[in-house]
């Protein structure tokens, strides 16, 4: 299925050849495993298996706590606290899902930056790019109605705020967010079908991976110098690669034992640090917390959602244009999502004809900003919506809209970048000297 | 594969579209109840009035009751906030509607806002207009009414948006006051 030349599965003994002939399946997985793949990857190319674990993680630990979980409005909560107290080992499979969400983000964004630096989302790897994109969306929403199912104060809040973002859509928006809830508040109805779509998502999800993978199994992986693997003759293919099993397999599993190591240590020592104690207060319809605030992962786009105020001039702009349709709840709405789309639209905004970030000295510099706005956002996401945080919000947001929009289209005109190394195997000699050979 | 344009305006073109067509029919009628059924359920739906004995209410004081899934305040205003309210002019609010269901053409004087005539009973929905939250009453905020403390929304003593992201000012539901001490909401 792969572009680049390597050698394909042979069936060797008369079962193998008699399967092979009616289903190529173990011919689909030899190649799958046995990819070739850039042999100068680096650490930021373990992200990948981490997600796929984070994803096996969840969906094992959800399908057993539902043994033990109601999703009733007047059970929710009890049931929570019955597998926290009652079942055997509930805690820690509680913990486990709970913690693996936030695992599941660090590494989710981990991965997108990766692409953002690399260029991984240039051509020929769009489609790759689009579809992470859609699991991102799928995995926000998946969080979201996971978070809404303990039946918590947080849980009702967040459920009621996120919700309400739908209200804001003009004309329709209250007949959308009554359909969404299933009535005229979160309730019942809210959390039955809120719990339905926890399940089902994750599944949506893995297939997705499985096009994620086939997408970019097509294209080659991408790798820190942007080069491509040369495709000539087999030979020339395998001075560029190594096979996917075992050398990143092992690595990627080694990895994979040292994130689990500080993964245990939280869910041992800390594992309700990432949570909010408002949590395991029973939701209340009539007492909101005095500070709601979104889990960690979502803090950078509420942050934007909350920075649009109706005394802000493009908001302004935006109301006298559209003859008051737009308003500023509405504005902030699309701020949030359209933060979301100008990452997806990446691929067409970065002008650059330079792949990785590694060659592009004044990109270099314009990344790490966007870094450290994303981390700015999350911090100021996390702060109550009052001064000084409001105007540094509104800031960061307007840097993170400015990068896509301005700064990538741009970038591509003024920037002189550095030489490239001719192959990647001329870049692993530069670092490993050519002597170097995987192990054999 | 060239007859294909011989046969254009043709009875095989006509069961082409017809067959088309009823498809997309078909498929809408199927997915349509799958949509549906995510709307308000008739239990929910059946539209519920509530009596609230309000003879215990002091002045400065609220009563906050559930109505259709959702708090409603009921709020005997002091004279100060009555005050308040009515000394603001219109060109300082945000949302110059009422936003009350009994008036609904009228201005958000504060008149328009209160229940009786003395301006004392202010009923209204206890939802944020902004996202939903419940605002934190008992003088809270810049203006000394309601305060949402999700997204900093100030509201003033008449129920009114003031500051903040919230666009309009706080609903006054279908209410009036069925006896000296019961208010009927609904």
């Amino acid at each position: 299925m792969g572009g680049i030349p390597h050698d394909h599965y042979e069936p060797k003994t008369g079962g193998e050849q008699w399967l092979h002939k009616r289903l190529p399946i173990v011919g689909l997985l030899y190649d799958t495993i046995m990819i070739p793949t850039p042999k100068n990857l680096n650490w930021m190319w373990i992200w990948g298996i981490i997600l796929t674990f984070c994803l096996a993680l969840q969906i094992i630990t959800g399908i057993v706590l539902v043994m033990h979980y109601t999703p009733h409005v007047d059970y929710a909560f009890a049931s929570v606290e019955h597998i926290m107290r009652n079942v055997n080992g509930g805690y820690m499979i509680r913990y486990m899902h709970a913690n693996g969400a936030s695992l599941f983000f660090v590494a989710v964004y981990l991965h997108i930056f990766r692409g953002l630096y690399y260029g991984s989302y240039k051509a020929p790897r769009e489609v790759t790019w689009i579809i992470g994109m859609l699991i991102y969306l799928m995995m926000m929403g998946t969080a979201f109605m996971g978070y809404v199912l303990p039946w918590g104060q947080m849980s009702f809040w967040g459920a009621t705020v996120i919700t309400g973002l739908f209200g804001a859509i003009p004309g329709i928006g209250p007949d959308i967010q009554t359909w969404l809830l299933g009535g005229p508040a979160v309730d019942n109805a809210t959390l039955n079908r809120f719990f339905s779509l926890h399940y089902l998502l994750p599944f949506i999800i893995a297939g997705l991976v499985a096009v994620h993978i086939w997408a970019f199994h097509t294209t080659g992986n991408n790798n820190p110098t942007g080069v491509e693997v040369r495709r000539g003759s087999k030979e020339e293919a395998a001075r560029d690669t190594v096979p996917f099993w075992p050398y990143y397999v092992i690595k990627d599993l080694f990895a994979l034992a040292i994130i689990l190591l500080v993964f245990f240590a939280v869910i041992g020592f800390m594992p309700n640090y990432l949570g909010h104690p408002d949590n395991y207060i029973e939701a209340n319809p009539l007492s909101t917390p005095a500070h709601i605030v979104p889990e960690w992962y979502f803090l950078p786009f509420y942050a934007i959602l909350r920075a649009f105020t109706a005394d802000v001039w493009v908001v302004i702009a935006a109301e006298w244009l559209s003859f008051g349709i737009i308003d500023a709840k509405f504005f902030g709405v699309l701020a949030m999502f359209g933060a979301i789309a100008v990452m997806a639209l990446a691929p067409w905004l970065d002008t650059s004809s330079v792949r990785s970030g590694r060659y592009r000295p004044m990109f270099k510099w314009w990344f790490a900003l966007l870094c450290l706005d994303f981390m700015v956002l999350m911090w100021v996401g996390s702060m109550p919506a009052e001064e000084p945080y409001a105007t540094i919000s509104l800031i960061a947001s307007a840097y993170w809209f400015a990068y896509f929009l301005v700064i990538l289209p741009l970038l591509g005109v003024i920037e002189k970048p550095l030489p490239q190394p001719a192959t990647i195997e001329d870049d692993f000699n530069a670092h490993y000297g050519s002597k170097a050979h995987p192990a054999e | 594969m060239s007859h294909a344009e011989d046969n254009a305006g043709t009875r095989r073109d006509f069961l082409y579209y017809a067959t088309a067509g009823a498809g997309a029919v078909a498929t809408g009628a199927a997915v349509w109840p799958l949509v549906n059924q995510m709307n308000p359920s008739a239990d929910v739906q059946a539209l519920s009035s509530i009596f609230v004995d309000v003879s215990a209410v002091e002045v400065g004081t609220q009563l906050t009751v559930k109505w259709l899934g959702k708090p409603v305040f009921i709020r005997r205003r002091t004279p100060e906030e009555i005050e308040a309210a009515r000394a603001t002019a219109l060109t300082d609010l945000v949302d110059v509607k009422g936003e009350n269901a009994n008036k609904p053409d009228a201005d958000a004087a504060d008149q328009n806002r209160t229940l009786d005539e003395a301006g004392e009973w202010l009923v209204m929905m206890g939802v944020c207009t902004h996202l939903g939250c419940v605002p934190l009453g008992d003088g809270s905020g810049d203006f000394g009414g309601w305060f949402c403390p999700c997204h900093g929304s100030h509201y003033d003593t008449a129920g009114r948006i003031r500051k903040g992201p919230a666009p309009r000012n706080l609903p006054v539901p279908v209410a009036a006051f069925e006896n000296e001490t019961t208010i009927k909401l609904g």
